[in-house]
């Protein structure tokens, strides 16, 4: 496994040679610093972790700053760790993304967007209740019976209901890298990201 | 974002030469089709109902009636299957987006023609 840390961009779509219209989605991906190399010796399970973006000193806490210090860097902003990497860097070296090659399938981690407090049509893709006429009025979106009365006398666990809906840690699969911009660091994916723009992913292969 | 977009744009996006237009201007799309492993290049006249996006990704949609029946086509401006354009009429209309011709047909679904001097 190969993995990297970047941040959603945004959208737009390109045009492939034979005039398809591909979505895609930009991610500035790394350059990441490699901050710990963990090893079955040591911590029991091999990874590698690295770090991301830049945070102000005034913000690091002293062991943050003494740790990235190892790797003789400045604080970095996130960090993360990748288990059982075939990427062979050492501790402090950069990871970019010429890890990966154009036409690659990844997989992208991200966290959605939140939705907020959301009813069971949109949360759970009910739907709704009732019509409009024969006697029905404003229970359009309601959510129906929610279980037998005498028997079983109570609510399943793990009843769909309404509630919080998002900010949920999402993995898409097979996604195609269209095209690679190592100067700028940026990787041109096919298909969509979770996540707003501005948000972290993990681009995994 | 935007910059960025524009970066990716600038690299992978050729450059295209097109005349200028806009809603309610009658021209010609020639365009690239492929039938039975074979490319042709066919031609689509008609109106201009709307200009939409910017950049890279805009669009530009082209009403005409073929045998009675009215047909509408999007094109994007930079897909790689349109040919040229063809600026036949500059129309004299007042909206950006001429949906009202949907509904009308005949002598009142005209687009009268700007003068121009």
């Amino acid at each position: 496994m190969k993995g990297i840390i970047g941040k959603k961009i945004g959208m737009t779509s390109v045009f492939s040679p034979d005039g398809k219209q591909i979505a895609c989605t930009i991610i500035e991906a790394g350059p990441c610093v490699v901050t710990q190399v963990k090893t079955v010796d040591t911590d029991g399970y091999n990874a590698l972790q690295l770090a991301f973006g830049d945070k102000k000193e005034k913000n690091a806490t002293k062991a943050e700053i003494n740790h990235f210090a190892k790797a003789s860097t400045a604080a970095k902003r996130f960090v993360k760790e990748f288990r059982d990497t075939t990427i062979e860097k050492a501790l402090g070296e950069t990871v970019t993304l010429d890890i990966f090659a154009e036409g690659d399938k990844v997989e992208v981690v991200g966290t959605t967007k939140g939705k907020g407090f959301q009813g069971v049509v949109k949360r759970h893709g009910f739907s709704g209740v009732g019509e409009g006429s024969h006697g029905q009025h404003d229970r359009q979106r309601a959510p129906g019976s929610i279980g037998g009365s005498s028997y079983p006398s109570r609510v399943f666990k793990g009843m769909r209901m309404a509630g919080r809906m998002g900010t949920d840690r999402v993995k898409m699969k097979g996604l195609k890298i269209v095209k690679l911009f190592p100067e700028k660091n940026y990787i041109l994916v096919s298909g969509s990201v979770p996540g707003h723009n501005g948000s972290i992913v993990l681009i995994q292969k | 974002m935007q910059t960025a977009v524009q970066f990716i744009h600038e690299q992978l996006t050729p450059k295209k030469e097109f005349p200028q237009f806009k809603a309610g201007d009658n021209i010609t799309v020639n365009y690239k089709i492929i039938e039975g492993g074979k490319e042709r290049i066919q031609s689509f006249r008609g109106d201009v109902l709307k200009v939409q996006g910017v950049g890279a990704t805009a669009t530009f949609t082209v009403r005409k009636i073929s045998d009675g029946v009215g047909v509408e086509r999007v094109f994007p401006f930079f897909s790689p299957n349109v040919e040229g354009i063809v600026l036949n009429k500059v129309g004299k209309v007042r909206r950006a987006k001429l949906f009202y011709l949907r509904e009308r047909s005949g002598k009142s679904a005209r687009i009268k023609e700007k003068r121009v001097k």
